[in-house]
């Protein structure tokens, strides 16, 4: 019964789908003054579509929490073995439920947009509208002909086939929802930009309503990622926490373009510049996650991470990302010509800056596209080649470099024309720290460009950042501008660990036999003993590794190498040793015959600043929209008071002459 | 000019589409073929992977052409492949196998159960003859001819309609 | 971190574990070489090989019995005096550019060199035009639409 339910909701949502498509173009036909009959239904139909999806998900949740292995999603992704919070993560580890999670997110993202937002001129609002749920009836479309969850097997099944071990990890219960709901937030944007370019409406009062749709997406994108890079960090079992590979890339591309959207949409709302770029952008944004899906799903490229992989899917996402992107980009090149540019600027000046850097983030998003689809194109001439770090970390060092340092320097300037003559002091400070980080780090040893250059920005950035504060009362700094604040510190603080750890990283690998010590930094790590130990669904051996720090008390550790039995699969299991400058990474291989087990230990220091950096961009996201939302419901509030002083005075008017009379 | 400008995104993604939509008609090609082929076998002398046959060397190639059969006693489609490899044998074909991995209780074993279609078996404890020819799994079949040059490279198991195939590039490599 | 989930669990079933064979791994597959300067130069290296056996991970991050092998090759060729010049070019020779993640400009990779060119000469044409052009009308006078 569940199942039908969650499927009949399903339809239900996708027919609701077409009323919104259906009244809100019909809204965009009627004459000026009129309103179109059919119009009032694009609103409510956006609600509660979104309830009926939502709905649908919570079903299916249900299904895969009591293992009902009637369902053929859950029978053939499921176990009833397994630990209940992993029977419920796992109902997004596969392609049909994580499709589900995505429309649930469309779906409710729309009604938000739908039941909330009266800024917008309503004509533009119902563009807005018929694109969100022409994007969402393509989605619904996938899931109930392609996709469907909630298939019944003829025949129950007796037990369930079990979830790929890699992914029963908390970092799994995370990480996916998080980016799919920052890809559905660029839908929204991408809604409102197809919107104001079909009714002409690209100005500030446009930019102000995608901000904070903007803003959101991208948080949930950099702490999706920051989460990712993790994840595979710690399960992987290498201590690699980014390898350029075709999924990672894919979660990237969208971040990189969101980025590039967020700086020029704040432009476009503070000094509506940069209008054609900014739809520009929020189509690529949304084409971005729309690719990303692609290449996770169809297969066409080879991935560490591709567990959903289905031709079929890939040809039916293909058509989907022509139907939207083609059709943005072919309106794009009809329309935006019309659209004018907005006002102007000086080269130093901050929108000079930020185009500066929006044009950087442009670039390194076409040298990963590039990097990333490369393969796919040399395959259909029969060749093949890799393409890796080794290419796109120099590639993309180009553009980066530049864009940091204009970064340190862009929040300095100010709006429209600014004399860098006036920042001087701020300019020889960023240069003396960059030099002088570099010197010192160089004096030290022999290390590989790119850390040291980012040694020496992490550095310069660090500081950067928080002089746009000087001088000011910092009771009186906006909320939004602590935000950037800490952003801008964020990417400085990740900086310093990717530089950190790819330049004084330790690496020891050995055969130890039980009782024996390796050394590694300042770390003595000793084989206590190895033991065989069992889990729900799996068993593992678990190695005892005493770490002590000069000498002082050790701690213990214990990675496993555990082995899964469905499916039959065995996966490494890290043990992490946290320092305040550090981690400690082990890890248990194999016992070779003469009885001696394979151990491998890393010390990375300040690797963990690479994710702190990650969650204190994602809190300088959040900081940003909260700033940005207290200072519009004051304005909002403000307006509502003159109009009604307005409203009062106009009442007063006509009653005023009375007494004359 | 700015006119162009404006579709350049439209062409460039009508590119890419063509292509996805290309290549997703194609076969999804997992093999990695050697580059060796046409290149004279690497020099190599293996010991005897069991007592019951000699160990393999590049000296073994020459005077008729012959198959390299890369395979081993823990790889499931290696079994499969036994009866084609049998058949082959029956057609006069001298093949020489390496066995990678293995251990000489476990060669002998699988022999035991599945036929013994080999002349020599050399034994490949760390994959080298196997990275040496460009090799990149078990079992893979090579058709290698009288001067010691490699002809032709089978990847996976040798299915019946793959023998002819074989026995024609045997004759071709004369 | 989930540690409640299993800790009701005796540790006592244990299989051995699932490996693809039974062989110990070859000697520098899972050990370092002793001088730090030539294991140096073979882990920059196993890092911008491929494991063939792999979805899309180097040599250096897996643990297919493969990788293990071309680790050790890697290791004992660097440890003989081969450059990781040399070894990049055997293992080309071998499986060609897929085997390696370094792409070298050949005839199958040169637009990855040349379109980053393009692309640097397009950004500096997008600033030029959009930058460059100080005018002297460049207030407000733009701004009607």
């Amino acid at each position: 019964m569940i199942a039908e339910i969650g499927l009949a909701a399903l339809w239900l949502a996708a027919a609701l789908a077409v009323l919104q498509m259906i009244s809100g173009a019909a809204a965009l036909r009627a004459g000026p003054g009129e309103t179109n009959p059919l119009a009032i239904y694009a609103r409510p139909a956006a609600v509660v579509q979104a309830f009926l999806a939502v709905l649908a998900f919570a079903m299916l949740l249900r299904s895969f929490a009591v293992t009902d292995l009637s369902l053929k999603l859950v029978a053939t992704n499921s176990h009833s073995m397994k630990p209940f919070i992993y029977k419920l993560t796992g109902t997004w580890g596969n392609h049909e439920g994580s499709m589900l999670l995505w429309v649930g997110v469309l779906a409710a993202s729309g009604g938000l947009l739908a039941a909330f937002e009266r800024r917008l001129p309503e004509l533009t609002m119902h563009a807005t509208l018929a694109v969100q749920g022409f994007v969402a009836l393509g989605f619904y479309a996938f899931l109930l002909l392609s996709s469907n969850p909630f298939e019944r097997l003829p025949v129950p099944a007796v037990e369930g086939n079990g979830l790929n071990p890699l992914l029963q990890d908390i970092g799994l219960a995370i990480h996916p929802p998080t980016l799919y709901a920052g890809y559905v937030g660029l839908s929204v944007a991408f809604s409102l930009a197809m919107g104001a370019l079909l009714t002409r409406e690209v100005n500030p009062a446009f930019a102000r309503v995608m901000r904070p749709w903007v803003l959101g997406a991208w948080v949930l994108l950099t702490l999706g990622i920051t989460a990712g890079s993790y994840w595979a960090y710690y399960e992987l079992g290498w201590g690699g926490w980014w390898f350029w590979d075709p999924v990672e890339n894919a979660s990237l591309m969208p971040w990189l373009a969101a980025t590039a959207l967020m700086h020029s949409v704040s432009v476009l709302a503070a000094r509506d510049a940069l209008r054609t770029w900014t739809i520009m952008l929020g189509v690529l944004a949304f084409s971005m996650s729309m690719l990303g899906t692609f290449l996770v799903r169809s297969g066409v490229l080879t991935s560490v991470h591709a567990f959903a992989v289905d031709p079929e899917r890939g040809a039916f996402i293909l058509g989907l990302l022509g139907l939207y992107i083609g059709g943005a980009f072919t309106i794009f090149a009809l329309r935006a010509g019309a659209v004018a540019e907005g006002k102007r600027f000086a080269v130093t000046s901050r929108e000079g800056a930020l185009v500066f850097n929006n044009v950087m983030l442009s670039a390194i998003l076409a040298i990963v596209l590039l990097g990333t689809l490369y393969p796919l194109l040399t395959e259909a001439f029969d060749v093949r080649v890799s393409v890796g770090p080794p290419y796109f970390n120099p590639a993309g060092a180009i553009f980066a470099i530049p864009m940091l340092l204009v970064m340190a320097v862009g929040p300095l300037l100010r709006w429209k024309s600014d004399k860098p003559a006036r920042i001087q002091f701020e300019l020889m400070l960023i240069a003396a720290l960059v030099i002088g980080m570099i010197a010192l780090v160089s004096f030290f040893g022999q290390f590989p460009l790119l850390p040291l250059l980012g040694l020496g920005l992490a550095a310069a950035l660090a500081v950067a950042a928080f002089l746009p504060l000087r001088g000011r009362s910092l009771k009186r700094v906006p909320v939004a501008t602590w935000g950037m604040v800490l952003a801008h510190f964020g990417i400085a603080v990740s900086l310093f660990g990717m530089a950190c750890e790819g330049a004084f990283s330790e690496e020891r690998l050995a055969a130890v036999a039980p009782g024996g010590t390796e050394q590694i930094g300042d770390f003595a790590v000793t084989l206590e003993a190895v033991t065989p130990i069992a889990g729900p669904n799996w068993t593992a051996m678990e190695a005892r590794l005493a770490v002590s720090q000069d000498g002082g008390a050790p701690v213990i550790l214990t990675p496993q190498a555990r082995s899964f039995w469905s499916p039959p699969q065995s996966t490494s299991e890290s043990a992490l040793l946290t320092k305040w400058n550090g981690q400690l990474y082990a890890v248990i291989g194999n016992q070779a015959e003469d009885g001696r087990w394979q151990v491998r230990i890393w010390w990375k220091p300040f690797v963990t600043f690479i994710w702190y950096g990650g969650l204190l961009i994602g809190f300088g996201g959040i900081l940003s929209i909260v700033g940005r939302m207290r200072v519009d419901l004051k304005r909002r509030a403000a307006s509502t008071k003159g109009a009604q002083r307005r409203a009062d005075v106009e009442a007063l008017g006509p009653a005023a002459p009375q007494p004359a009379e | 000019m700015r006119k162009l400008t404006l579709w350049l995104p439209l062409a460039l993604f009508a590119f890419f589409a063509g292509l996805a939509a290309y290549m997703l008609t194609q076969e999804k090609d997992q093999f990695v073929e050697s580059t060796m082929i046409g290149q004279p076998l690497p020099a190599f002398a293996l010991d005897p992977a069991f007592d019951g046959l000699p160990g393999a060397s590049k000296a073994d190639f020459s005077g008729k052409p012959k198959l390299l059969n890369i395979w081993a006693s823990w790889c499931l489609p290696c079994i499969a492949e036994a009866p084609q490899l049998e058949v082959l044998k029956q057609q006069g074909v001298e093949i020489i196998g390496i066995a990678i991995r293995d251990k000489p209780a476990d060669v002998a074993n699988f022999l035991n159960r599945y036929g013994n279609p080999y002349t020599r078996i050399g034994s490949d404890k760390i994959s080298e003859v196997q990275l040496a020819i460009g090799s990149s799994g078990v079992p893979e079949t090579f058709v290698i001819d009288s001067k010691g040059v490699i002809r032709h490279q089978h990847i996976g198991d040798i299915r019946p309609e793959d023998v002819p195939v074989l026995l024609r590039e045997l004759e071709e490599a004369q | 971190m989930i540690r409640w989930v299993f800790a009701a669990l005796l540790a006592l079933l244990a299989v051995p574990l699932a490996a693809q064979d039974s062989m110990p791994p070859a000697p520098y597959a899972y050990n370092q070489l002793e001088d730090p300067a030539l294991e140096a130069k073979a882990s920059a290296l196993m890092h911008t090989l491929r494991c063939l056996k792999c979805q899309s991970q180097s040599i250096a991050d897996s643990d297919a019995p493969m990788a293990g092998d071309m680790r050790h090759q890697v290791r004992a060729r660097i440890l003989a005096g081969e450059s990781p010049d040399q070894i990049r070019r055997w293992l080309i020779a071998r499986y060609g550019d897929y085997v390696s993640y370094e792409p070298e400009v050949s005839s199958t990779t040169w637009p990855l060199f040349a379109i980053p060119v393009l692309v640097i000469l397009i950004v500096a044409g997008v600033l030029l035009r959009r930058l460059g052009k100080r005018r002297s009308d460049g207030g407000e006078a733009e701004a009607k639409a």
